[in-house]
């Protein structure tokens, strides 16, 4: 598209941002009742919504039962109604299964399984307006609804998407921005692991070091808002309950 | 002289492993304080740990010259430099010799590939790789279809991948497999988004007819590390393709045969190869090409698709591992290397498939197995650990109990009926375990019976045991008479 600078030269995005800033975060816990936990993320204007039910007994296949840890399930599902254009998105898909099969993984490695064993959990993960960095706005919905289903982790689970453009890296992608080389980084603030990575793209290898601390930085930015999201929420819950 | 020997520790070190750091302050140490005998001691440490991988006979060797140079001058840093070393070594013997000594189930070093093979069959795109015995088959074939409507000039490229049964019996013939899709969406991201075929020179009439190129893999045989021999046939099928010439009059589209005119190959920008890297033990250790056995046990994947120019194409995490940092940037450096390479052995095969059509020799996957010589059978050569293998033998040998004498006579109960090894005692092992299964399911009176009876361990006369307490029926076991 002609005329669309991603970054110009004073240094500002299309939406206005520096190159290393965030979108604006907004989340609320405990929307829903009936799960066990559930939490809503707008991170500008990307909207996700993540419940969770467990931990609780196997259901469906019982020979998937591990002995010594509880299963993590993860569905990761698309609204027809959040691109641009309206597209139905059947359920098995291949890139909501693949989406399904990260998002698990991630969670595998930050929640300690090994308290519930022979149990399951749920994670559903619904997108409902989509405008870029999609991974990574699930990932923190999700940790936010763990976090308010009372099950322990290791550390707050923060993902971000950065992208290179011009020999910067950009923090926190939009959708016009994606379409370049983006990298989604799931990380656990306090250790500095990295429970998932993902790349799509061209870059060069010697930008990859780059990439990856300024991929980094945005995810511990990241975890200190959701930090005090979380805070203000045990805040409220406990003044109302009269503690 | 002992600055340039600092230098080459301070080098190794920061190169290999923080275990050499210790080793390296107290050279320097030594050397500053007690001059050129130590100097020389410590020269040929460093060469026994560099030269002879750090093995057991290298460790004794570095013992013995301490303790000799101890004895000779009864410094104490050279004692406590001994003692640090025995500590190293016992405590942390594991971590220290394993590192240096690493060896794979098939004699591999921890970057080595298997051996790579590839052949192309008698059509143009099809293409057969052999990563060790992991064999995969690519296939192109291309069609005319519409465009979609987001992009009207461009062709599209669609990606499909088979796991049969017979590439491995773990397979099932479901299609929603997490492996499936894991590999489907790994390729599409490898080729696809990282653009290395021109699309838009795969469109004939724009917005109406474009070409679809469509790769089929196929595994053959499963013995590790699918993604990698994948990447490698896919990109060297749609690099061997050629698809049919088009000519346009008007709004007549003529798509001419193979026989009139000559097939077009694609235009390729560039290769990417997926290089795969696995994880054991929380990411202290760290494969390149994981056999099947090596996959089993593992703990997480990380994929590495990048091209010749250095340029990373895809990066992927795989399995609930964690990560840092340095270990992604080590990888990625590691995965540079071996894309060249590979990249060149593709290009090579393609030389020589071109060079033997252009002169006419028989070429396919029929001819790439070689059949009348004396080589066709032959199996790769693999290195085998034999240094203590007498002793470990001759250890076990000893362990186990001598067999009892067998008098293959046999028992005649009846006219015209014989029974062999009748009442002999029975060398399959398998004693303890029918003693263990009577003692469970007797009666109480009839367990103390029982252990009476292993505790003989000789064949004798037995009473006969009721093991259910079924009112209906009677189960007696007969003994068999002692000869």
């Amino acid at each position: 598209m002609a005329g669309l600078e991603l970054l110009s030269d004073q240094g500002y995005r299309l939406d206005g941002r520096k190159a290393t800033e965030l979108r604006k975060v907004q989340a609320r816990m405990g929307v829903f009742a009936q799960a066990d936990g559930s939490a809503y993320i707008e991170q500008g204007n990307t909207k996700a919504l993540a419940v969770v039910y467990g931990p609780h007994e196997m259901r469906g296949s019982r020979n998937r039962t591990l002995h010594d840890r509880a299963v993590i399930n993860c569905q990761y599902s698309m609204a027809t109604f959040s691109t641009a254009e309206r597209k139905r998105r059947p359920h098995g898909d291949r890139k909501s299964t693949e989406m399904s099969l990260h998002l698990k993984q991630t969670f595998e490695a930050a929640v300690m399984t090994q308290l519930y064993p022979r149990s399951q959990i749920d994670i559903y993960v619904k997108v409902l307006q989509a405008d870029g960095g999609n991974y990574s706005v699930c990932v923190n919905a999700a940790t936010l609804a763990i976090i308010d289903a009372g099950i322990p982790m290791r550390d707050y689970v923060c993902a971000c998407t950065v992208g290179f453009v011009d020999e910067t890296p950009l923090a926190d992608l939009c959708f016009a921005e994606e379409s370049g080389s983006s990298l989604a980084l799931a990380l656990l603030p306090r250790g500095g692991q990295i429970a998932l990575l993902q790349m799509d793209a061209q870059l060069h290898q010697d930008h990859l070091e780059a990439l990856m601390d300024a991929a980094m930085t945005a995810c511990k930015g990241v975890s200190k808002v959701l930090d005090e999201v979380v805070r203000r929420h045990l805040q409220e819950v406990s003044v109302l309950t009269g503690e | 002289m002992c600055q340039w020997w600092w230098m080459l520790n301070f080098y190794v070190c920061i190169v290999d492993s923080p275990f050499l750091w210790v080793y390296g302050v107290i050279c320097i140490q030594l050397c500053v304080c007690d001059g050129l005998l130590h100097f020389y001691v410590c020269m040929v440490d460093a060469l026994c740990l560099c030269v002879y991988g750090g093995c057991s006979i290298s460790m004794c060797v570095c013992w013995m010259l301490h303790l000799y140079v101890f004895i000779v001058d009864c410094s104490i840093s050279v004692c406590l430099w001994w003692m640090l070393y025995f500590y190293l070594f016992m405590v942390d013997h594991s971590i220290y010799v394993c590192f240096l000594c690493l060896q794979r189930l098939d004699g591999r070093q921890t970057y080595d590939y298997r051996k790579i093979k590839i052949t192309f069959g008698t059509d143009y795109g099809c293409c057969f790789v052999d990563l060790g015995k992991t064999r995969v088959m690519a296939q192109v074939s291309c069609e005319l279809v519409t465009p979609k409507e987001s992009r009207p000039n461009e062709g599209i490229m669609f990606f499909n991948l088979e796991l049969s049964p017979m590439a491995s019996p773990a397979f099932e013939l479901g299609r929603s497999s997490e492996l499936l899709v894991k590999l489907n969406r790994q390729l599409e991201r490898c080729l696809r988004n990282s653009r290395c075929i021109d699309t838009e020179s795969l469109c004939v009439v724009s917005g109406e007819k474009v070409w679809q190129i469509r790769v089929d893999v196929h595994m053959l045989n499963h013995d590790g590390n699918l993604m990698d021999a994948t990447s490698i046939a896919a990109i060297a099928a749609l690099s061997h393709f050629k698809r049919p010439d088009v000519g346009i009059q008007g709004d007549v589209v003529t798509v001419y045969s193979a026989q009139e005119r000559d097939p077009i190959a694609l235009s390729i920008y560039h290769m990417p190869i997926c290089v795969s890297f696995s994880f054991f033990q929380q990411g202290t250790y760290l494969l390149v090409d994981p056999c099947e056995r090596e996959e089993r046990v593992m703990d997480g994947l990380l994929m590495i698709a990048m091209n010749k120019h250095r340029e990373i194409c895809s990066i992927q995490s795989s399995g609930g591992i964690m990560l840092l940092k340095e270990q992604v940037l080590r990888c990625s450096k590691i995965a540079s290397v071996k894309v060249s390479e590979i990249t060149d052995l593709i290009a090579k095969a393609l030389e020589n498939d071109k060079k033997a059509r252009k002169e006419g020799r028989k070429c396919g996957f029929a001819e790439s197995m070689p059949q009348e010589r004396i080589t066709a059978l032959k199996n790769l050569e693999t290195t085998v650990e034999m240094t203590d293998l007498t002793k470990q033998a001759s250890d076990i040998v000893e362990g186990v109990e001598t067999p009892a004498e067998m008098a293959l006579s046999p028992v005649v109960p009846a006219p015209g009926v014989g029974q062999v090894g009748a009442g002999l005692q029975n060398a399959w092992g398998l004693e303890d375990e029918e003693d263990e299964e009577e003692e469970v399911d007797g009666d109480e009176p009839e367990v103390t019976i029982v252990a009476e009876k292993r505790g003989n361990k000789k064949k004798g006369e037995r009473p006969v045991v009721i093991i259910s307490d079924s009112e209906e029926e009677e189960v007696v076991i007969l003994n068999p008479e002692s000869s």
